[in-house]
């Protein structure tokens, strides 16, 4: 009895000697090349942010100046200034963020149970109203949004950023925890009930572990929408709930030199995601498609 | 089944209340509402610019107003000059009550005053004696009183003149005329015109935005003797004037203007002069007091000044100011006076001076500022020509024919922020090759023909 | 069941119904509140936009304040600018996307080999979508396209490129530029995960077997891959398509109206002209036109509406 095995086919010129060196070198040479182009090609889209990150550590008579000055002697004034005027932004940012955060996870997980393992009737159409929220531009709404926030005295109240915030995550949170829940197999979550586990239990034990990624990959896109989401901050708040994108419009001046001054408060602005997001890219990786696609 | 269905809906009831709860709770904790009087205590919030002189008097605030009036919080938000304008005009329109003091400039104020948006400040300039209305320089008290009431106290104000390197028109044997024309102009901006050696003729606005390329463009127009509509509300931006001042503008700096263009205001031209790309500018006169400053320009000392040219008119300037309100929603009128009046004061001008140094007081506001010696000193080449500029501007009708319109660089209609966006587009296309003026100014004048319709 | 079979007629089979209506009922409950906070958030302001279109209301005349019909749609469909705001959006979305996704492809199959450092290339990669949208605005607007002072200027000029103004001799091609650069992390990670999730075995086999990469590429790697691309075109035009930092930070829709889309127009339209009715007219008009669209679009890709791990749930 013979187990079936994978055999080399067998080349020609046999499985040593010089043209399977040079065969050999060619393809290292080649994986060489590649890699180098991967590089290449990643650190120039990468450049930018770290271009932006440099400005900022730059004397203003330097940072706008041919030819650029790409050695100097840095200076964190300009880092400290913005610093010193980012504290309440960065509050109201992170508080606005997080809350809203958790308020979309806990509104998106039962909802996409209920339109997954056990899924309502009409689960195609209440997937597609989801989804046909995010089709108006907000700009259209903006006057109504701001009526409505003016009359229930919501104006620059962090509430007000909360609330839309999250209607503005629902949608693809409802579709990423959906798509998780998907994965599922039924047949764990058969054997689960005929345990006699009460729903509580199948809950904690069973389906949380299984999309603990995907949650943390969506409360992670959560986080960067609601970061860097710029038109209603601008729009809605003033001082007492003005978020980091309102802080960065205050950068941009009519008299004067600023490009060293708006690169510190633009790569200050960035930071939070930036080191979110390259600490959790991996689960970002497979928390977007894990079962997204079915 | 069923039962523990139930306890499931609840559950998740339960858990969506809780983070909502929590949620409210930590919102309300932080935010609370604005100014609210704890032991009458006030919180003023003042919308300002982004300009340098705002930021300077945002420096010296705490200790030069906050210490005076402890019961006054006062909170800024710079924004840059779009943005603000957006943000403003929505809140005053839309009643939100986000701002108590208001900066705004002599182009909003009839309208914002009309609308009942903005408080007649003149109850509080009769009350408060010390504040002196009469030092402020007239043309621009004009600009910002509608039938002689006062709506907004003037910051700071500026008109236009043309800032030229002595000592590059000197080694090419040129001579500055004492009032020159804009002919004489474009003929030394060609001649000190230097591509090789990255050196532009004259620098001029290119960029997009009504208060951009079409301030200096509209005191060009004037002079040239167009106008926007006449009296009869009839558009003439293709009429043969207001093309010959256009072209001449566009073809200006086509030949002796700095290279993409179309990005250049006030900021990028400063710049430019400042690295020794551009030999001169026509722009605001406040360009003087950041070219001239001998603390952070390596062109200081090396400027001359001349009146803003002309073609058929004495004079060409244009005129601005940026000025503070009291937004009619506001909750906090007295301490909003107070500070208005601290910051449009003579005082202020004095202790700005003493604090960061003579050239960087807010100018072109006050005569008093003019009359200061340590001023004068301070800003010997360019205060007088200054003052002359903005003195000699013809608030009600700058240009040829009489206008039904207040503006010097703009015109006061509200409908203007969206027409002058489009038509400035159309000017910054055109400085950019991208089609012609004739194109341009056919579009702009569509744009313009249905706007003084509805004034007829 | 047992007990439904023992029921006879048709009151076995209402009794079937009205039970399964009963658990449809109890299944609804975990869906509603994420439904009704949607419904109340986005309905609300929408019924509000439908009012105020139907009205002559400028805020600079609020006097004048009346109801006017659909006169606001008329005046909005004769509307040229608006046209080549349609135009424009149809522009600003499909070459982004399609391009972004290209370059994510590129991306994903050279990541996707053993390359020294993968793990931090991938931290990189990620960088430009987790940069804020308005900040990178900023830093490409000054930095990197000014015509004076920019990098990209400076790094051409031994090619010959001397003080292109690139925003505004370019102005679609920068705002492309620069959504492209942002949406590319996007498409390489969904791409990624397709890439790592083929069966390995498979793949092993058919190189066994003698297949060359590029057989393996066209004839099981891209089918493999379609139904992420698929994904990632949808995911990324639902958010491309209201592309408005970039468009406001940058070129501020010109010049002219070259890159005016819609998003840009809404907002001048609200904020310059002050004409709510008119704004709000468009809101109307782009939601109905986008649903539309998206009803054809969404039920033809697969994967989302589709019945596949649907079994055995209902």
């Amino acid at each position: 009895m013979s187990a079936p095995t994978l055999t080399r086919p067998v080349r020609p010129e046999g499985t040593g000697g010089s043209a399977s060196r040079r065969r050999r070198m060619r393809r290292n040479i080649n994986s060489g090349l590649l890699s180098l182009l991967t590089w290449l090609v990643v650190l120039l889209f990468f450049f930018p942010v770290v271009w932006m990150a440099l400005t900022g550590l730059k004397q203003e008579s330097q940072a706008a100046t041919t030819p650029p000055h790409f050695l100097f002697g840095p200076t964190l004034t300009q880092y400290q200034s913005a610093i010193s005027k980012a504290g309440s932004y960065l509050a109201h940012s992170l508080t606005i963020t997080l809350v809203s955060t958790v308020l979309v996870l806990a509104l998106a997980l039962p909802a996409a149970y209920a339109l997954s393992i056990a899924p309502v009737r009409k689960w195609r159409d209440v997937l597609f109203f989801f989804i046909s929220t995010k089709m108006l531009p907000i700009a259209g709404a903006i006057i109504p949004i701001y009526v409505i926030a003016r009359d229930l005295h919501l104006l620059d109240t962090l509430i007000v950023l909360i609330i839309f915030y999250t209607s503005m995550n629902l949608p693809i949170a409802v579709w990423m925890l959906r798509s998780f829940l998907l994965e599922i197999p039924m047949g764990i979550l058969e054997a689960s009930h005929v345990d006699g586990a009460s729903f509580r239990r199948q809950l904690r034990s069973v389906i949380m572990p299984l999309i603990a990624p995907g949650i943390a990959a969506t409360a992670l896109i959560c986080f960067i929408f609601a970061w860097n989401e710029f038109f209603l901050a601008v729009n809605l708040t003033t001082q007492n709930a003005a978020t980091v994108p309102v802080y960065l419009v205050s950068f941009q001046t009519g008299e004067g030199q600023f490009w060293a001054h708006l690169c510190a408060g633009a790569t200050l602005a960035c930071l939070p995601v930036l080191i979110a997001g390259w600490a959790a890219q991996d689960k970002l990786v497979r928390g977007l498609t894990m079962g997204a696609v079915k | 089944m069923h039962g523990r269905l139930i306890r499931r809906g609840r559950w998740l009831i339960v858990a969506t209340a809780a983070a909502t709860t929590v949620g409210t709770m930590a919102a309300c904790s932080s935010s609370g509402s604005p100014g609210q009087s704890t032991s009458g205590k006030q919180t003023i919030t003042v919308a300002v610019v982004n300009n340098p002189q705002m930021i300077d008097i945002e420096k010296l605030t705490p200790k030069g107003f906050a210490v005076s009036h402890p019961n006054i919080k006062v909170k800024y938000v710079t924004l840059d000059e779009n943005t603000l304008r957006d943000q403003v005009t929505k809140d005053v329109a839309a009643g939100g009550g986000q701002f108590d003091v208001v900066m705004i400039g002599p182009y909003e104020t009839p309208i914002w005053a009309k609308n009942k948006w903005i408080d007649d400040l003149t109850p509080y300039t009769t009350r408060d004696t010390a504040y002196n209305v009469n030092d402020l320089i007239k043309p621009i008290r004009e600009s910002l009183s509608v039938g002689g009431k006062l709506y907004a106290a003037p910051f700071y104000g500026e008109s236009s003149f043309l800032m030229y390197r002595k000592d590059l028109l000197a080694k090419a044997g040129l001579t500055m005329p004492a009032h020159p024309t804009w002919d004489q102009v474009a003929a030394i901006a060609k001649k000190l015109n230097n591509p090789a050696k990255g050196m532009a003729g004259i620098c001029l606005r290119g960029k997009t935005g009504w208060g951009e390329n079409l301030a200096p463009l509209d005191t060009v127009v004037n002079t040239f003797g167009g106008q926007w509509f006449d009296t009869n509300w009839n558009a003439h931006l293709n009429a043969p004037a207001f093309q010959k001042a256009t072209s001449f503008y566009v073809n200006l700096i086509k030949a002796a203007g700095e290279p993409g263009a179309g990005n250049f205001s006030f900021n990028e031209c400063a710049n430019a002069m400042e690295q020794q790309k551009a030999a001169m500018w026509y722009d605001a006169t406040v360009g003087a007091s950041v070219i001239d400053d001998p603390k952070a320009s390596p062109i200081a000392g090396k400027l001359g000044y001349a009146p803003a040219p002309v073609a058929m008119t004495p004079n060409s300037g244009w005129l601005w100011t940026w000025a503070l309100s009291i937004e009619a929603s506001s909750k906090h009128k007295a301490a909003a006076w107070n500070y208005i009046s601290w910051a449009t004061s003579k005082q202020y001008i004095d202790y700005a001076g003493q604090q960061l140094g003579w050239a960087r007081v807010p100018p072109g506001s006050r005569y008093s500022t003019y009359s200061n010696a340590n001023y004068k000193q301070a800003a010997k080449s360019f205060a007088a020509a200054t003052l002359n500029e903005i003195n000699s501007v013809n608030v009600k009708q700058p240009g040829v024919r009489p206008q039904p319109y207040p503006g010097v660089q703009y015109i006061g209609i509200p409908e203007f922020e969206d027409l002058g966006t489009k038509v400035s587009q159309e000017i910054t296309a055109a400085i950019a090759g991208k089609e012609t003026v004739a194109q341009a100014l056919s579009k702009a004048q569509g744009y313009a023909a249905p706007v003084g319709q509805a004034y007829k | 069941m047992a007990v439904v079979a023992d029921r006879a007629g048709d009151a076995g089979v209402r009794w079937a119904q009205a039970r399964g209506r009963r658990r449809n009922r109890l299944r609804r409950f975990p869906l509603l509140p994420a439904l009704v906070f949607t419904i109340v958030v986005t309905q609300i302001p929408f019924l509000l936009t439908i009012y105020y279109s139907l009205q002559s209301y400028n805020l600079y005349h609020p006097d004048t304040r009346h109801f006017s019909g659909l006169q606001n749609y008329a005046v909005i469909f004769k509307d040229a600018i608006f046209r080549a705001a349609l135009i424009n959006t149809l522009l600003l979305t499909v070459i982004p996307v399609l391009l972004s996704m290209l370059i994510g492809l590129l991306l994903a199959l050279l990541l996707d080999r053993k390359v020294f450092g993968r793990g931090l290339l991938r931290t990189l990669i990620v960088s430009p979508f987790l940069v804020m949208p308005a900040a990178a605005a900023l830093v490409w607007k000054f930095t990197l396209l000014d015509t004076q002072f920019g990098l990209l200027n400076y790094v051409l000029s031994p090619f010959g490129v001397h003080h292109t103004d690139w925003i505004n001799n370019y102005p679609k091609e920068t705002i492309i530029t620069v959504l492209t650069w942002q949406w590319t992390p996007f498409m390489v990670l969904i791409l990624l995960a397709g890439l790592q999730s083929q069966p390995g075995d498979v793949l092993e086999a058919a190189k066994v077997d003698g297949a060359g990469a590029w057989q393996i590429f066209r004839s099981m790697t891209l089918p493999h891959l379609r139904q992420y691309m698929e994904l990632g075109i949808v995911l990324g035009s639902i958010y491309v398509v209201q592309a408005f930092d970039a468009i406001f930070m940058i070129t501020s829709g010109g010049p002219g109206q070259q890159t005016t889309n819609v998003p840009y127009y809404l907002y001048e339209a609200a904020f310059r002209g002050f004409d709510i009715g008119r704004a709000s007219a468009m809101g109307v008009v782009v939601v109905a036109a986008t649903i539309i669209i998206a009803t054809f679009a969404l039920r033809t890709i697969s994967g989302l509406f589709s019945e596949q791990g649907m079994e055995g749930r209902m």
